[in-house]
């Protein structure tokens, strides 16, 4: 016991530290370089949810100052909470939520920023990479890499696209989209169960021949024949009464297509599922320790079949978000890499649903502030905020936000009388 | 003699029947996607002739396009290889990308990140090669080297973070791709490397002194860098099984907790593996920019850095493999853009192609029970180790 | 409920692991199966548990003839196992892991603990195993781990329990108290099949015991047959596991531990504080239960652990700190606990294993030029010195059995100038042929004047080759005793009793 508690302090105490240094050096930075003379504007309101505050316009360099100052003070808070050995999730959010706006105040200063629309963009950004790591998550606690969320998407996005557009029903887009990424989901699970093939290269692989045969179908079909192949309907938007007018939070989560609300559903129910059912006993015992699931009986292969097929399922519904959710047509590798994200998400989130969903909420957070600063015009490159979900996976792989380990046995076949 | 025959037949009897299975496959998702063979589903002899001929068109302009035409033999038969040579110039850059990642499994390593390996070898080189003036020969090695350099680094950050934290090296060099590609695009935008004039991202030409020479004369793309590219792989080839650097990559490869007992430094080995795999790379992307695009772009890249796994994994790491991989990878991409002209089959076809050949040479198994085998020379599959390995 | 096996064989290759073997357990008895390393008991069992398909052959259950291809066919008829490799998750709590496989559901589907905590208490009571459900397994000592597999089997209802090497993690107390357990079981009617390689635990509790030897029932004898008399079935011939100790000369102390702390990567010390030395010529084994810190003190020896503190001086000089190759090169050989994982690289050659830690130096290699030629010349004499059982120096050592393994591993590390050897549990695994060469060897370093660290759970190996004795305990060295000391006095030290605290 002794053991895992001074590890979780050493790194709760670096938290605390970096968060401290970045309160401190915002302070100084966006505190105090930008003479104050300008101001900027956060509008509240997106749709037509109950006004309290329309806008706010505050004083550039007050602002900065007076969030860094907020951040500075929760860091403080957290660090008596770590000496008082309480937890310190609550203020170290509250300090790196400062830090944010003061950086916004700082950067939009004379400008208008849209924060719920900031919000709201970033949540539809996070979807795709939230349906690619339950997706992910899925297949790697029971034991499956699952490299080919990329792909899953990719194969999902399409066939959605095309049925929508054939029956010129969303709807039936949706209902096909799952099929897609299932049968990904076969050629994963039947290569990496029953062949053994290596789960990476196996995924890489898969990847390839999907972005592939999607590009080739782009252009042999879906181009010259745009409006059979390629013109789907999209999802409406559907506001939950009453709940779609809070202010900021109604517009972010409660005004939404019907895939978002399957996402809502899909993280509940998964988090639900793996700690507290039998299933998800059971998916998490063949990820850590397959030998000892079946000696009890547990069939180790078919349940990651199972597994690696339900997961295809889920990034089906993810992969329909791209056209019949959102944009519409398919267009070529549209999915650009959200897969692979997706994957870093659930490294970065440690396996974990709750840890996978913050990640993705994060990673599209980043993405979507990006072209916002971009479009109101900021100094910064936009290439270099692109950057940033990128270093922040290097950064949680590589330690810095404590040590990450996957399920002991992801990735390696079973076989009875196999190394073990 | 007779053992010897076996022995090939035996070695290249998986390689064999995923190539025929692959372009089975491939063949198929032709014929269906071809409206004039679809039009006669109704009646089964037509169909079928009419499948052939679509096929048959598709795979001979594959063969035109990068072997040899007989058209373009006009006044001698050399000119008919003319194909055959842009096989080459393609195939040039995906030999040293392709090693690189053949070196790093050799050591335990997937490297994915050939790709970012790529950007930086081309931004060095491109750099020394339009900014400098220098006498020929010292600025072509000049510009290599720079890329060679730059690349090392980049490709020595995920030898570094996975030796000092054990971060996986997927993971790493997937992320730094990324980073890579938005720091070309960002780059191309700067003054320094913004051709004057243009607002498009394209960097300044190389100097004429900084270009390889050509081989074949002014009608011909190729150029010196299948040299240099050969020699990378007698290169590999030498560290790998006549040093003991090579055996250290190789021992910590097979078994690092091994290695490491018997105390050769795994993280002396990961770190130096993906600097050289990272210049091997880079040495690719200087190649490319100084041979044939002879100026920086932000797709100078292209795919070439991932189509480099495949042929890595197709040479099942071995360097000749690769060579061999990486010139059938390029024909089929150069034939590849004749088949998309000549008879409307778009050139993604081939990238499924190359994905079917490497999934079935990965799972010699399933070769094996489709195929009813007893018998099926698979030994030294490769493997990644999973993320925690 | 009886066990009965009829003509059970199963091959593995060209290697016949279980021929034609015939079993009877009778209701309530506790049956030992006797055999070495390697003799097939492992795989008889797994036949048994449903992990392996027998080739031919039948079980019977109360005569009638089952069929057993699935661990849940074993444990639908009332078998069950505990395996010499725990089988439990180890980040899972006690409950989750007895439940898992035969979970219940409370409402909306909610796995049901409070059923699963329930049960373990009455099985905890009924035959007096406590264990805490709520507890993560991978905190728990392996002694309560073993409780916890047991309970596991009996909430099947396993009517035949088949304990495969339970005692090779216990302390002798702890085992004492297994046969106990053991005893009490049988009372209640269950049958046992006791898997060992112990001939003293055997005559201690079994009922009968059937003897195997390269996969064939060699006889079936009672326990009182003697000690020896079993030896000699089990080995297939007369064995002396003592090989004579004659007086040797001992030198002075060519290696000294002072106050060396190993902490893991969490900084949790693992070694507390140890010292000792070893005098050249002179066999110090040090002893105890395995999972006391000694796996870390060897590793430490040649630096190959990450947090080291303290001091190790080697012939008069400091080596802690160096790399671990120049802690090899300063003269430590070092025979690895694991060969698989540490000792050996078995996708390589033979002759490329024998230059593991030597191919950076002449005459192997110039500069970074590796010679082919002086490494395949030195290891064609390698294996004829070392008589290692291969056809060519080319195979790859994954070839070579447990014990030819260990015969590279040896000749490598002994093949170059040492003043220390340092061997880890070196005949874990083998057959007795290649312990008893194992052992010769260890003796021919220590009477050319070397110092010699065994490392070793085997209190038979300990006693029978150590001059002194180091026992540790949770870390640290409770004691270091001469070699004439009496199996139940170092049993008392390895269970942590000193001999001020046993007076007390």
């Amino acid at each position: 016991m002794r053991k895992i508690r001074s590890n979780v302090q050493k790194r709760r105490l670096q938290g605390v530290i970096i968060v401290s240094l970045l309160s401190s050096l915002s302070f100084l930075y966006f505190g105090f370089l930008k003479p104050g003379k300008d101001v900027t504007t956060f509008g509240f309101v997106l749709n037509n949810e109950w006004v309290i505050i329309k806008e706010w316009v505050i004083a550039s360099q007050t602002g900065a100052r007076i969030f860094s100052a907020i951040s500075l003070v929760a860091s403080a808070i957290a660090m008596f909470a770590y000496k008082k050995e309480r937890t310190i999730v609550v203020p170290v959010a509250v300090a790196s939520f400062g830090i944010l706006m003061s950086f916004l105040t700082w950067i939009a200063s004379g400008k208008f920023i849209p924060f719920t629309g900031l919000l709201q963009g970033g949540l539809l950004l996070s979807i795709p990479l939230i349906f690619g790591s339950m997706s992910g998550l899925v297949c790697e606690r029971s034991g499956v890499i699952n490299i080919a969320i990329e792909g899953q998407l990719l194969a999902s996005a399409f066939v959605s696209g095309v049925v929508a557009s054939v029956t010129q029903q969303a709807w039936w887009g949706l209902l096909a989209a799952p099929f897609a990424g299932a049968a990904i989901s076969f050629l994963l699970a039947t290569f990496a169960i029953k062949f053994s093939v290596d789960q990476v290269i196996l995924g890489f692989v898969i990847n390839v021949l999907v972005i592939g045969l999607t590009d080739f179908l782009y252009k042999k079909l879906l181009i010259p024949h745009q409006n059979t192949w390629n013109s789907p309907p999209t999802f409406e938007v559907i506001p939950i009464p009453l709940l779609s007018n809070i202010p900021v939070v109604g517009p972010i989560f409660f005004t939404q297509s019907i895939v978002v609300y399957l996402m809502f559903a899909i993280v509940a129910g998964v988090t639900f599922a793996l700690y507290k059912t039998k299933w998800g006993l059971r998916t998490r015992a063949v990820g850590e320790h397959p030998t000892a699931a079946d000696t009890v009986g547990i069939d180790v292969n078919k349940l990651r079949f199972r597994n690696v097929i339900f997961s295809g399922l889920i990034a089906g519904i993810g992969g329909a978000f791209f056209t019949v959710g959102f944009v519409g047509a398919f267009g070529k590798e549209m999915t650009a890499g959200a897969g692979f994200i997706a994957l870093a998400a659930l490294i970065f989130g440690k396996w974990s649903p709750i840890g996978a969903v913050f990640a993705a909420l994060l990673f599209g957070f980043a993405n979507n502030l990006q072209s916002t600063l971009s479009i109101i015009g900021v100094a910064i490159p936009s290439e270099f905020m692109l950057m940033v979900p990128y270093i922040a996976t290097i950064i949680a792989v590589t330690g810095l936000v404590g040590r990450v380990r996957a399920p002991a046995a992801d990735g390696i076949p079973y076989s009875r009388g196999g190394a073990h | 003699m007779k053992n010897l025959i076996s022995r090939i037949g035996q070695s290249i009897k998986l390689p064999g029947l995923s190539f025929l299975m692959a372009f089975t496959i491939t063949g198929i998702i032709i014929a269906l996607s071809d409206e004039k063979v679809m039009n006669k589903i109704g009646s089964p002899i037509e169909f079928l002739k009419s499948a052939g001929a679509s096929v048959g068109n598709a795979y001979l302009a594959l063969f035109q396009g990068s072997i040899y035409d007989n058209r373009l033999a006009k006044s001698n038969f050399i000119e008919g290889f003319y194909p055959f040579f842009e096989t080459i110039v393609t195939a040039t850059p995906l030999i040293l990308t392709g090693l690189s990642v053949a070196l790093a499994f050799k050591s335990g390593l997937f490297n994915i990140g050939a790709q970012g390996q790529f950007i930086f070898g081309a931004i060095g080189a491109s750099y020394v090669g339009f900014h400098f003036n220098l006498p020929i020969g010292i600025h072509i090695f000049a510009a290599a080297v720079a890329g060679m350099f730059l690349a090392a680094i980049w490709g020595g950050i995920v030898g570094f973070l996975k030796a000092r934290t054990g971060a996986h090296e997927v993971i790493l060099t997937i992320m730094l791709n990324y980073i890579a590609g938005y720091f070309i695009l960002w780059l191309l935008k700067t003054k320094t490397f913004l051709r004057p004039g243009r607002i498009d991202p394209i960097a300044p030409e190389v100097a004429e002194s900084a270009r390889l020479p050509l081989l074949a004369g002014e009608n011909f793309r190729i150029h010196a860098g299948i040299f240099i590219a050969l020699a990378a792989a007698l290169f590999v080839w030498w560290l790998l099984t006549k040093t003991t650097i090579g055996y250290k990559f190789r021992a910590v490869g097979a078994n690092s907790q091994a290695a490491r007992t018997a105390g050769i430094s795994v993280p002396f080995v990961i770190t130096a593996t993906m600097m050289i795999c990272g210049a091997l790379a880079g040495l690719g992307g200087a190649v490319h920019v100084l041979g044939s695009e002879h100026a920086l772009n932000a797709d100078v890249a292209g795919s070439l850095g991932f189509d480099a796994i495949t042929v890595a994994l197709l040479g099942r790491a071995q360097p000749l493999g690769t060579v061999f991989a990486a010139l059938l990878f390029g024909a089929l991409h150069t034939g590849g853009r004749m088949m998309q002209s000549n008879t409307g089959v778009p050139l993604d076809i081939v990238v499924v192609t190359q994905g079917l050949i490497v999934l079935f040479i990965a799972a010699p198994v399933f070769v094996r029970y489709i195929f009813r085998l007893k018998k099926l020379n698979a030994s030294a599959a490769l493997t990644s180790k999973g993320w925690n390995g | 409920m009886s066990l009965e096996l009829k003509a059970i064989t199963k091959t593995f290759g060209s290697l016949t692991a279980n021929d034609s073997i015939n079993l009877k357990v009778e209701t309530g008895q506790i049956h030992a199966i006797l055999g070495e390393n390697g003799a097939g008991k492992s795989t008889l069992m797994n036949i048994v548990y449903g992990l392996l398909r027998a080739d031919s052959g039948e079980i019977l259950i109360d005569g009638k003839k089952v069929e057993i291809s699935e661990p849940s066919d074993a444990l639908n008829v009332g078998i069950g196992m505990v395996h010499q490799h725990f089988m439990l998750i180890p980040v899972f709590t006690v409950a989750e892991n007895i439940m898992l496989g035969h979970e219940k559901s409370s409402k909306f589907r909610v796995l049901d603990l409070d059923q699963a905590r329930a049960a373990i208490r009455t099985i905890s009571e009924d035959f007096g195993l406590q264990v805490d459900p709520d507890a993560v397994v991978e905190t728990l000592p392996v002694g309560i781990q073993q409780k916890v597999e047991i309970i596991k089997a009996l909430i099947y209802e396993a009517k035949v329990l088949i304990l495969d090497e339970p005692t090779a993690v216990l302390t002798p107390q702890e085992t004492d108290e297994l046969l106990n357990t053991m005893r009490d079981l049988k009372s209640k009617g269950t049958s046992i099949i006791f898997i060992t390689h112990k001939l003293r635990e055997v005559r201690a509790v079994a009922d009968q015991i059937t003897i195997i030897r390269r996969g064939k029932v060699i006889g079936a004898v009672s326990p009182t047959t003697s000690e020896a008399e079993l030896a000699s079935m089990m080995v297939g011939r007369a064995v002396d596991l003592a090989p004579a100790k004659y007086q040797h000369e001992t030198g002075g102390a060519i290696l000294e531990v002072k106050n060396l702390t190993v902490r893991d990567a969490l900084g949790t010390p693992i070694v507390k504080g140890v010292n000792f030395h070893v005098n050249s010529g002179e066999v110090l084994a040090v002893a105890g239960v395995q999972g006391n810190g000694q796996s870390e003190l060897a590793r430490a020896l040649i630096n190959l652990e990450e947090h080291i503190e303290g001091s190790i001086l080697l012939d008069g000089k400091e080596i802690r700190g160096a790399s671990i190759k120049d802690s090899l090169h300063a003269g430590i050989a070092f025979i690895p606990e694991s060969r698989e994982l540490d000792g050996v690289i078995g996708s390589f050659s033979i002759a490329e294993n024998l230059i593991l830690d030597l191919h950076g130096q002449a005459p192997y290699s110039k500069g970074i030029n590796l010679s082919a030629k002086v490494v395949h010349s030195e290891a064609e004499k390698r294996v004829t010195e070392f008589d290692i059982r291969t056809q060519s120096i080319m195979d790859a050592v994954s070839t070579l059995s447990g014990g030819n393994k260990q015969k590279v591993v040896i000749a490598r590390e002994l093949s170059r100038p040492i003043k220390v050897l340092v061997a880890s549990q070196p005949t874990r695994g083998l057959d007795v042929g290649s312990i008893e060469f194992v052992h010769e060897r260890i003796l021919a370093e220590r009477d050319a004047g070397r110092g010699v660290i065994l490392f070793s759970t085997e209190l038979d190996e300990v006693m029978a080759l150590a001059d002194r004795i180091a026992v540790m305990y949770r870390g640290e060295i409770l004691d270091i005793v001469h070699s004439n000391v009496t199996r139940e006095e170092l049993g008392l030290l390895m269970a942590g009793v000193t001999s001020a605290k046993a007076g007390a």
